[in-house]
């Protein structure tokens, strides 16, 4: 039972998917132009990520190494699908919000990352909580956009309480540039953080792993945060930033 | 024949791919430090969207369509564009040693390119028929074309500037896209 909350807590905190590993940004730009898009986005996809990891687990010893990539996809693709039709049948307001990117969840990088790199290798009930966590950390990372964007943007929380007057919004903010630029901000308050951080720890004269991270980003061949990948390239750049990080401690 | 024209200019521009409808981000950060290698993923990805686009839209109509097996489509449309793409690369590497030289290393990026699965699931959407579908594939690749190189231009431009530190990186990347967005905005009063 230890393990479980430690896996809500690695996705949650530790390794959030939006903040820290910065996966999954197709869906995290497109749908939090409202909160309440963004919380549906996030709970659809932890929706089929807590399922996925469960059930790539339990086959993990039955699927060949060579055919995994496929086999995962055909999988996620299925519980995409089942989920897409739940949807349609009882939620069908938030279906027509999201739209198309509610069966671009099978591209997204959190669902094959989080296959490869945990529930391939771990029992399943293990796999079911990091897929917990993993599909919370996503849900808050993307509602704090998304209340952001709506809050600047049309003045309104959760589309219920006027906040700001209508005649002070900045409606760019829920168009795509918005999206752009919150996200820019976001990051750029992070590296201001970690490069604060990072003197600290010069000047203490110890070496913090934060920075090196943040740095070879940077050299992954895709810029580091893949928008969508097939979790093949995504374990491959997970692995780099390990070494990097592994290396910059010894 | 404008109706067809209007398909390919509204996926280009209005509806760029990128900038309007965040698909393709990947690639878009990721493969927009030079403009050479900007232009030459672009080639790629025309070649595999129009090509991906006009086939799910026959297996779409012909197959699952025609059978009542509509909801199936995600799933099919993954699985063939993920052959498609291995095919285009076989048929390069035979067929034009070139081509494939220049654009191979593109090509297995571009399946994990969600652009190309979101533009099939939207010409289904669009009950756009097979013609119709190609086109408006075309249309959005070439939007992503146009966008990456424009944005590898800048980034180029962008080495000289002294940039503030917390922002060089992604962060300085993702204003020119919103910047470059605000643009685009500009051309939906073209249609």
């Amino acid at each position: 039972m230890k393990g479980c909350t430690e896996r809500i807590y690695n996705g949650l905190i530790k390794e959030n998917p939006t903040f820290v590993l910065m996966l999954g940004m197709c869906p995290t730009m497109a749908v939090t132009s409202s909160a309440m898009n963004a919380l549906g986005m996030g709970l659809t996809t932890t929706a089929v990520l807590v399922m996925s990891n469960f059930v790539i687990s339990a086959m993990r010893k039955m699927i060949p190494d060579k055919v995994r990539i496929p086999a995962y996809i055909v999988i996620v693709a299925t519980l995409v699908t089942i989920v897409q039709l739940l949807l349609k049948a009882y939620i069908p307001s938030l279906d027509s919000a999201l739209g198309i990117y509610i069966p671009l969840i099978v591209v997204n990088c959190i669902i094959l990352g989080r296959a490869e790199s945990y529930a391939s290798k771990n029992p399943p009930l293990l796999s079911a909580f990091d897929g917990v966590g993993m599909g919370l950390g996503f849900t808050l990372g993307l509602t704090c956009i998304g209340i952001f964007r709506e809050l600047l943007g049309s003045g309104t929380l959760f589309g219920t309480v006027q906040v700001i007057p209508e005649d002070y919004t900045i409606s760019l903010f829920v168009m795509a540039p918005g999206a752009f630029f919150v996200l820019a901000f976001l990051i750029a308050a992070q590296n201001a953080y970690r490069n604060r951080k990072a003197k600290r720890a010069a000047a203490a004269g110890e070496s913090g792993a934060d920075e090196i991270t943040a740095a070879s980003a940077g050299e992954l061949a895709c810029g580091g945060n893949c928008a969508s990948c097939f979790g093949a390239v995504c374990a491959e750049n997970h692995g780099k930033l390990a070494e990097s990080k592994g290396g910059a401690r010894t | 024949m404008k109706e067809m024209l209007q398909i390919v200019l509204a996926a280009a521009l209005v509806e760029n791919v990128v900038l309007s409808q965040f698909l393709g981000l990947c690639p878009f950060l990721g493969v927009s430090k030079r403009v050479k290698t900007a232009a030459s993923m672009g080639t790629a990805v025309i070649l595999v969207i129009t090509v991906s686009s006009a086939v799910t839209s026959l297996i779409y109509q012909y197959l699952l369509a025609a059978n009542g097996l509509e909801f199936l489509e995600t799933i099919v449309f993954i699985l063939v564009i993920a052959a498609l793409v291995q095919l285009v690369e076989m048929f390069l590497k035979k067929s034009s040693p070139s081509l494939y030289q220049a654009l191979g290393v593109y090509l297995p990026l571009i399946t994990t390119n969600c652009a190309v699965l979101g533009v099939a699931l939207t010409n289904v959407q669009e009950n756009y028929n097979v013609l119709y579908s190609t086109l408006n594939g075309f249309g959005t690749a070439v939007g992503f074309t146009v966008a990456i190189v424009i944005m590898a231009g800048i980034r180029e431009k962008l080495e000289y500037c002294d940039v503030p530190k917390a922002f060089q990186g992604t962060p300085i990347v993702l204003i020119t896209a919103g910047l470059m967005a605000m643009a685009f905005i500009g051309f939906s009063g073209l249609l």
